[in-house]
């Protein structure tokens, strides 16, 4: 479904991507995980149109990403759920959901999605009309992924959603990443928690101070003895 | 409260308004009006004060932008409505040192024709100026709106074939009435109303509270922070134009900075991102520069003799500004909008309690 080919990435003098290739096929949970500075976070901005690369290909179904705005890019259908939530936290739950359907003209099927939403996270129903800033870090994570979910997305990227939040969360968020993956969503998640990410995804990739160190299937890599040592904290 | 119920309230509350702004500009049925051309003339400023003041807030509190170009959008409507309005006879006599140029020394077009062409021209120069500016964030676009503002007002002293340069311009023929004025701050108040609920709003909204967020959800963010600054720049230039044909003279002196922090005074008073906190403001602000006159005149107090001090009344706006922002830190709305359903919610609850 998204194919990355050899990904140059510089901040004004600084090499941040050095010859990125990864491929997240249709329906599965892709994951990326790395130390601060790796080039995670850098690699979901690119296909998002929000850095632009110096060199190499983003492909996504058959079509061209490299150089389209990112509003462009959102209409086909990538959605991220950015770092740290990003909620609007001077609006009520409800906008926040609405905005995140900005993109598309249906209003309808907008309506639908929203009570599709609530089913999936009761608890943003019932803080419908509360300001977004005043929810817990759980529910705000809940709301950035309902709010992503709103954009009817083919591909849901996800940048470190477990950030900040109290482990019992990070495994709620887990069981709602799995669920919407179920429901035959693609997932291109981050993470720095390795072991929940790997356990969690069909396939991974360990980036390396801007390029791709290992890469395997989820298993693999949790039994891999580089990644065992250096990311899982095991001797 | 139904949705048709509170149409109706509109309606009659609009309906009052235009019977007061009927008596009170010509008088009603024989009786004739209640208040003094003094008085008026403060309603007058009151209603354009209100308008000015939306238009900052949609770039200041609705968009998250922190512009101070208001000076400069407002001249340009002043001029363009002086130029295009005043008899060639009148630009004659205003223009003893350096001839009016051609066609300007020619023309005269209706007022309401000038007022267009006053917004018009600030909203093309808002979206020229907007182009670069609207790239930088913060204190840096605070800055370049503010010497844009200086800017213009520079161009106007020394083009003096075009604008008299620091003479500035008198007789400006005073169209401007409280018929226009109301029309003016009603429909500002109605483009709001309308704007802030479309999704345009919501939007300009999710641009104050998190750029990168709404860029994240397919908000082009560009196009956005534009829209509103050139909304708001044509909104400032009818104003601008109506106080000109208002006041009857203007001068470059007039759009300096502190006209911008004046309307940012009413803007920041009454919430940043409420409409009704800034009709609330405007009006308040507006009285009170007429009100508080007194304290700029001699005192005396016994034996005390007290000078009068020009200025006296920006300290105690300065003082206002700081209580408010003190125990008010949103102001005196923040972002909440006055509804009937907010009027009549004692009335409401008791229906469901019962």
């Amino acid at each position: 479904m998204l194919e990355i080919k050899d990904l140059h990435v510089h901040y004004g003098g600084i090499h941040a991507l050095k010859g990125i290739s990864l491929t997240v096929p249709e329906g599965k949970i892709v994951t990326l995980i790395g130390a601060n500075g790796a080039g995670k976070s850098t690699t979901l901005r690119a296909i998002c149109g929000l850095v632009k690369p110096t060199s190499g290909s983003i492909v996504f179904c058959g079509e061209n990403l490299v150089g389209e705005k990112t509003t462009t890019i959102i209409k086909k259908g990538i959605t991220m759920v950015p770092e740290g939530r990003r909620v609007f936290p001077d609006l009520t739950v409800h906008e926040n959901l609405i905005l995140g359907a900005y993109a598309r003209q249906d209003h309808q099927a907008i309506e639908e999605d929203i009570k599709q939403v609530n089913t999936l996270f009761p608890r943003l129903l019932e803080r419908r009309d509360q300001l977004a800033g005043t929810l817990s870090g759980g529910e705000q994570q809940m709301l950035a992924v309902g709010r992503a979910l709103m954009s009817r997305p083919r591909l849901l990227m996800m940048d470190e959603p477990s950030l900040g939040l109290a482990p019992v969360l990070v495994q709620d968020i887990f069981q709602i990443i799995r669920r919407i993956n179920n429901d035959g969503m693609t997932i291109l998640l981050i993470e720095q928690n390795a072991k929940a990410a790997l356990e969690l995804a069909d396939y991974g990739y360990v980036l390396e101070t801007g390029s791709v160190a290992l890469a395997g299937t989820g298993k693999d890599l949790l039994a891999d003895d580089r990644v065992r040592k250096v990311y899982l904290g095991e001797s | 409260m139904t949705r048709k119920n509170n149409y109706l309230y509109t309606l009659m509350a609009v309906a009052a308004l235009a019977v007061v702004v009927a008596w009170a500009q010509t008088g009603l049925f024989g009786l004739l009006s209640p208040w003094d051309a003094y008085t008026v003339r403060i309603m007058n400023l009151c209603a354009i004060n209100i308008g000015l003041g939306l238009a900052l807030n949609l770039v200041n509190g609705f968009t998250g932008q922190f512009s101070l170009g208001h000076a400069g959008f407002m001249a340009i409507g002043a001029y363009t409505v002086a130029l295009l309005a005043m008899s060639p006879a009148v630009k004659q006599m205003n223009f003893f040192m350096v001839p009016l140029i051609a066609p300007f020394d020619k023309i005269q077009i209706s007022f309401w024709a000038g007022i267009l062409w006053g917004g018009l021209l600030s909203a093309f120069f808002g979206f020229l100026i907007g182009a670069p500016v609207l790239r930088l964030r913060g204190d840096y676009l605070a800055i370049a709106t503010l010497g844009f503002a200086e800017i213009i007002r520079v161009v106007i002293i020394n083009v003096k074939g075009l604008t008299n340069g620091a003479l500035g311009l008198k007789g400006i023929p005073v169209y401007t009435n409280l018929w226009w004025t109301t029309a003016y701050a009603g429909l500002t108040v109605l483009l709001m109303v309308r704007l802030i609920k479309s999704s345009y709003g919501r939007a300009l909204k999710a641009i104050r509270e998190d750029e990168i967020a709404a860029q994240a959800m397919g908000i082009d963010v560009f196009y956005h922070k534009m829209l509103a600054f050139v909304l708001a720049a044509f909104i400032a230039g009818v104003g601008g134009g109506l106080q000109a044909s208002l006041i009857g003279s203007i001068d470059p002196a007039m759009y300096k900075l502190p006209l911008t922090f004046q309307i940012l005074l009413m803007v920041v008073l009454g919430g940043m991102g409420s409409i009704t906190g800034t009709v609330i403001a405007a009006t308040i602000v507006t009285a009170l520069m007429e009100i508080l006159r007194f304290v700029e005149s001699p005192l005396t107090l016994g034996a005390i003799h007290l000078p009068g001090i020009p200025g006296m009344r920006m300290v105690v706006f300065s003082l206002l500004l700081i209580v408010v922002t003190l125990f008010y830190s949103h102001g005196l709305m923040g972002d909440k909008e006055f509804s009937w359903d907010l009027l009549f919610s004692r009335r409401t609850k008791q229906g469901v309690t019962q």
